[in-house]
Parts: C-alpha cells; structure tokens; sequence
C-alpha cells in the first residue's frame, strides 16, 4: 500500500465556473476522477477507534470503504457503503458532511479533513456508471407492508423491507417518486436521474410504487390495514410550509420557497417554454438561511434573476445552511444580506388605473437591521432589531424559506396517531407511533431536518417493523 | 392512466368528461376536487368534482377551455387516457342540518354547484337554484337543476334567454319578498360570488363561497393557492386546499384573491396562443 498523503487540504472538488454554472441547470460540482479519488483516500489515516463513524447518523464504515479505495477496488468500496445506506450518490451529495462524518476527521484537527461525502459521491457514481449487477431479489416472505411518502426515509425503508423479503407498495402524493428529492432539491445540485435510479432499483427489487394517491384522502391508515398492509410506515415529511404573518405576504410575486421550488423543480419551470409559470428575472429576495434558502436564491439567478438576496435575521456565523452551498452562493453572485429583518412587503397600487398590470405586485420589502444579543437556550444569539434602521430593499419578487412543518392529513385522519404541538408524530425510538402497526421517521417526525437522517429513520423502522411483524 | 369514458360538450366552452378513478370515485363529495395533469411535463390543474359514481368507479369534470392546459385536455377523445388523476382533495361542502337553501352559480361554477343542489335535495332541503350565464349559447345543466331544485331560476347577461341580468337581482327579489333561507351557497367567478356575499350580508344568511385559486400539488404543501380570511378584524391566512375550498363568504378578502388570480395572466395568454397555434398547424 501507498504511503499516506500529508496534504493539509483536501482534493478541491471539480466545478462548473461560477459565472458559467450561474446561467444553467447543470450539476455545479463535477465529482473526482479515479486518480483524484485514490489521492484524496490516501490522507485518510484509517484512525483504530474511528471518530468519522460516529458521526454518520447511519454508521457508515467510514475507513473501510476509504482503505477499498486506496486499492482501487471501488466496487468493493461501494459495497461496504451500501451494507448501511441505501441512497450513497445522493447522500454525498447532499449531506452536512462538515458537521457530521467529517466534523470528527482527525485530519481536520491541522488542516482540511479528508473528503470524506466527496469520496462517498465517488464510489456511488463510479458504481452507477460501472456494475451493472442487477439487485438482489429476495424471495417473498409473504407479508405486506405499505409506505406512505417516497421521500428518503420512505424509500429507505422500502429498500431496507424489500431487502428482508417483505412485499413492499410505497404510496405517493405527487405524481413522480422521490419527496423532496424531486421536488425540493434542485437539479443543479442532484440531478433526478440519479433519484430515478434509486426509485428504479427498488422497482427491480419488487416494491410497488402508487403515485397520485394521498394517504389521508384517497386511502386512510385504517383502510390500508383492511387491504392486507400488516404495518404502515409514514414518511410524508414536512411539507406545509410557514409564512412570516408580516403585512404584505398575499401580493403576487411573493412565494413560499416550497411552492418556487416545485415549480421550478418537479414542474420544471425552468425550461424555455414551461408549462407551469415562475415568475423569471427581476431582483428576488429569499428569506431565510437554510438549505432551502440557498437552492431557492441560486435557482432565482439560473431563471435569470438581475439580482439575488439572501435575507437573513443573524450573522454568517448562525447560517444553518451546508457550508458548502453557501460558498457556492458567494461565488455565483448572491449578496448576502445578514443580520436583517422582513417587517413589511410592499405592493405597488396605481390609485388613478385600476386595471394598471403591476398592481398588486410586489414593489419592494421593508427590513429592518438586526444586531446579536444574548444566547438563547440553545445557545443561539437572539437577533434584536436596531431601532429607526428600517429600510426598503428594492424587489420584485420575495420568497418565504423560514421552514416548513409537518401536514397534518394524515394526523387529521388516523385515530390514534398521536402529534406534539409542532405537528410532528410521537414516536418510540424504533419510530413506532401511538398507533399499533404504524411507524414513522424522518421530517415528519423530526419537523425539517436532513436527508441523512430521515433515511436513518426509516432504517431504523424497516427493522422495527421486520420484529413486529416477525413477533406477530 | 386515467381513462375518459365519456365526452360531452356542453356549449362550446365548456366541456364534460367522466375519468375513470376508482379510487377518488369512493371517496368523492361534493365540493371536494381532484387535481390533473394532460401528459407528462403537463401542468397540475384544480377541478372540482360535478359528479361521480361509485360502484362504476368514475369522476365527472367539467371545465371551461380557457387556458392550454384546457385546450390539451378538451383535445383528448373519449377512450383515451390522461397521465394523472388525483383526489378527492379538499373539504367537502357542508350540507347537515340544512332545511332551505339558495344555490347561486356562474357560468362553469354551476357544474360544481349541482351536485351540492342534488345533495342537499337527497337529504330533504329544498333547494331555490338561481344559475346565470352570460348568453343562451352557453347555458349549461338547465334540466340537471330543474330535478335538483324545486324553483329555478336561470339568468343571461343579454336576456338571450330566462330573465335578463345578474343572479343578484334575483336573489334581491326573493330577499325582499321575505324568502327566509337556512344559507345561501354561490359558487362561480370570484366577482359574482363577492356581490352575492354583498347582497346576502344585510339579511343575515350565512353565505358560503366556494375558491377555486392557482394551486400546485392541492396538500398544502406549496402555499399557492393561500387567501386571507378576515375574522373580527384580524387577517387569517388560509390554504383553500386543505381549508377549504369552501369558505364563509363573509370573510373571504375577495379583492385580494382577485389580484392573486391574475398573477401569471401574461403568461397564460401567451401560452394559450401558442396551444392554439400548435394545434391549428396539425389540422393544417
């Protein structure tokens, strides 16, 4: 074996050019070629007692895939992640690696880390593109179990079901698979072809997939019990978006990040000729500091947005969003406008036209400056706002990315499934409900929250589920 | 795949068709809708359900051909399929207890007004329809109503047939003449329903309304189809989606929904021309 690599930093992923990528749909990070993959596996120190572990929310076994990659057995790298997640291509993707695996990396101590999501992106891509072994089919063991939502804890509990023989049937609101893979996260961050593969291997595996069916309309828990389905594992995630409750939110150009999104991403707006409307180009302010906020602003600049904002109540420092994304954000030109409030959206009204075509829409939004005072109970700085700094911040178009919460039709309709007062649904550890036979994981449970961990969620339940029926 | 069983046209704007749904079918009530998409890359429209039968598993829409999306659809034949057919969504209409009440349609609305009119007629209300069109030519479900209600009273805008004006006026008339009514329902283009809720206000009769605005996925989840209800004087915002689409007429911000109907008026207009376009070129 090669000797370790000493670099301080890691192998800088390969992208599309700021100024390039700001003007199209494309994936921005490239991935790493085999050489670059080799190098970066190299300044893994293979740590005996594994610190990078326990920061994966599924225990992925971080050293030994990084040691199959150093001897360029990328097949063997990929099964080993594949023993604990089922969804690598996207999780290196989209996953907080600075603040899980990587946050632990004794490498990180002097200097970078090792790549560690970079070199996990590597392996599922280097596998899509070369084993075409088919997947396993487990033979029927004969029980049924229903999935509610194809987001990632739906999914992955499916896989996980069907891995173990279970007949699996995952029912889908919308009209294509995939939660808010499909129609939250943007294609120039993960692309769909990439979540269609992952829906079509759990095809190949056996498990049904129902879209256009709402669990709480069309069919009920207590229905799907009758219909044969031994348990129900509900992942519908935390779809309903919230507003500020500021003057102004009802004039037109003013959007909840999820309904731009969806547009722009499952209807896919951002196409020449659309179907669906979005409104395009113009100056967008985007509320908000999170992931969310980060694609909702950087999908404003790809459909030709003069001028993108991010408005955010605290400073860089408290940006919840992935570090990674927000450098992105910087470099494509989104100005950051930290430690500033939205107190009021502003709509233009011509008293003398009625029929004037922009009356009602947005004409700028009234913020006001913040500054950080003491910590609250989480330790966060509490956002004050400074007193006579308002001003008007001057757009037309505003969108809403202050979270989202869980929907409550499945709640509303399922006697015996107990919500805390945020909406979400109270569950065991093993993501049992109050409600025997079903069990639930990722945001709607957690409220918003990562990929990562709603897919250990249904991880954790697909077991859950296995013992209870299995114990029947 | 959805398949239309039936096709019908009711006037020449105005289409009916029966989507085989199993599913929605036995769930549906009236009030509620479903959302569709023609084909693949197609846009989510909103419908209201006008009628459905359960044990034959089919969902009727009516829909006025006003945008592309409608056009596409109009252009599918009978025995042909739609990509995508989903419901019921939304709350149903509200009819318990009800002993006497006046429904009020416009145009289009009243093919979703008439299986409220049948229900309430099953459970023994009786039923005043009042259902206005803006000229004879586009009349629709005249006999329908006359079954559901026990008076019916039909309105064009031209006086091209029954009595000449808006459905205000009579419903003014059956005000002042000491009609008492349990409530009055009215459903169709957000301005009648506005003066309808206007004309109803001084008599006290509760007064439901029914939104029908641009939504998305129709869960609650896009926030599109948002409106403000004002209760006590406070501003309430609400997803017709999933709290409605019926709402208390008298606290619907119709001004606003109005604005917010109107938002993506130049790009529907630019993408009904290009359909139209589109299509006129294959007959060619």
């Amino acid at each position: 074996m090669a000797n370790f690599n000493m670099k301080p930093d890691k192998n800088p992923m390969p992208s599309q050019d700021a100024l390039v990528r700001a003007h199209n749909f494309d994936e921005v990070a490239l991935g790493y070629t085999e050489e670059m993959a080799i190098d970066e596996a190299l300044r893994c120190l293979s740590c005996k007692n594994m610190p990078c572990v326990d920061g994966c929310p599924v225990k992925i076994h971080i050293p030994e895939f990084i040691a199959k990659i150093k001897e360029g057995d990328f097949e063997g790298a990929y099964q080993i992640i594949n023993k604990s997640s089922s969804l690598p291509a996207v999780c290196g993707r989209v996953c907080p690696q600075e603040v899980q695996c990587e946050a632990k990396c004794v490498r990180g101590i002097k200097g970078e880390s090792v790549g560690i999501g970079r070199l996990e992106r590597f392996v599922a891509d280097w596998h899509n593109a070369h084993a075409d072994n088919e997947p396993e089919i487990k033979e029927n063991n004969g029980h049924k179990v229903a999935v509610v939502g194809s987001g990632p804890s739906g999914l992955t509990c499916a896989g996980d079901l069907a891995k173990k023989g279970y007949q699996v049937t995952v029912f889908e609101a919308l009209h294509t698979a995939g939660g808010v893979l499909v129609y939250g996260i943007p294609e120039f961050r993960l692309p769909k072809t990439i979540v269609q593969k992952e829906v079509d291997n759990l095809t190949k595996m056996g498990v049904k997939i129902e879209t256009n069916i709402v669990i709480g309309k069309t069919l009920t828990i207590d229905e799907l019990f009758k219909m044969g389905f031994e348990a129900v594992f509900v992942g519908s995630g935390a779809g309903l978006p919230n507003f500020m409750g500021i003057p102004g939110e009802s004039y037109k150009g003013v959007y909840s990040a999820n309904e731009f999104l969806t547009r722009s991403n499952l209807m896919k707006s951002y196409l020449n000729e659309p179907e669906t409307p979005i409104m395009k180009g113009g100056k967008v302010a985007v509320v908000g500091g999170g992931n969310v906020a980060m694609d909702a602003a950087r999908t404003a600049l790809r459909l030709g947005a003069d001028k993108v904002y991010i408005v955010y109540r605290r400073s860089m420092d408290e940006l919840p969003a992935r570090k990674e994304e927000v450098e992105h954000a910087i470099e494509e030109g989104i100005e950051f406008k930290l430690l500033n409030n939205p107190v009021e959206i502003l709509g233009y009204n011509n008293p003398d036209d009625k029929k004037d075509a922009k009356n009602g829409f947005v004409c700028g939004m009234k913020c006001i400056k913040m500054e950080l005072g003491e910590p609250d109970e989480q330790g966060r700085r509490r956002p004050v706002p400074v007193e006579g700094s308002e001003f008007v911040l001057d757009v037309d178009t505003v969108i809403i990315s202050i979270g989202t919460s869980p929907n409550p039709l499945i709640k509303s309709t399922t006697e015996g499934l107990e919500v805390n007062r945020w909406g979400g649904i109270i569950v065991e550890e093993n993501g049992a409900t109050t409600k025997t036979g079903v069990y639930a994981g990722g945001d709607a449970v957690t409220g918003a929250a990562t990929v990562i961990s709603a897919m250990g969620a249904g991880k954790v339940a697909a077991d859950a589920i296995d013992e209870f029926i299995m114990n029947k | 795949m959805y398949k239309i069983l039936k096709k019908a046209e009711l006037n020449p704007t105005v289409t009916m068709m029966d989507i085989y749904a199993p599913l929605v079918a036995k769930k549906a009530q009236p009030g509620q809708f479903i959302i569709l998409r023609v084909d693949d890359e197609g846009e989510r429209i909103p419908l209201t359900v006008a009628g459905f039968d359960k044990d034959a598993g089919w969902v009727k829409i009516i829909f006025q051909i006003v945008g592309a999306t409608t056009m596409k659809l109009n252009q599918k034949k009978e025995g042909e399929y739609i990509k995508d057919f989903v419901g019921p969504l939304g709350v149903e209409t509200h009819t318990d207890g009800l002993e006497k009440v006046c429904i009020v349609g416009g145009g289009v609305g009243c093919a979703i007004a008439l299986p409220v009119a049948q229900k309430l007629k099953d459970s023994g209300c009786e039923v005043t329809s009042i259902i206005g069109f803006r000229s004879k030519n586009l009349l629709i479900l005249e006999d329908e109503f006359k079954k559901a209600s026990k008076k019916l009273i039909v309105m064009t805008d031209d006086g091209s047939y029954g009595e000449k004006g808006n459905v205000c006026m009579p419903l003014n008339k059956l005000f002042e003449s000491g009609e008492k009514f349990d409530k009055v329902i009215a459903i169709g283009p957000l301005v009648m329903m506005k003066f309808v809720v206007e004309a109803t206000k001084p008599y006290n009769i509760p007064c439901d309304v029914s939104m029908n605005p641009i939504m998305i996925d129709g869960t609650g989840m896009c926030g599109g189809c948002r409106l403000t209800l004002i209760k006590d004087g406070k501003r309430v915002t609400k997803f017709a989606c999933v709290d409605g689409p019926d709402f208390n007429g008298y606290e619907v911000d119709f001004d606003e929904a109005m604005s917010r109907s109107s938002m993506y008026s130049d790009f529907e207009r630019h993408s009904y021309e290009k359909t139209c376009n589109l299509f006129k070129k294959e007959v060619k």
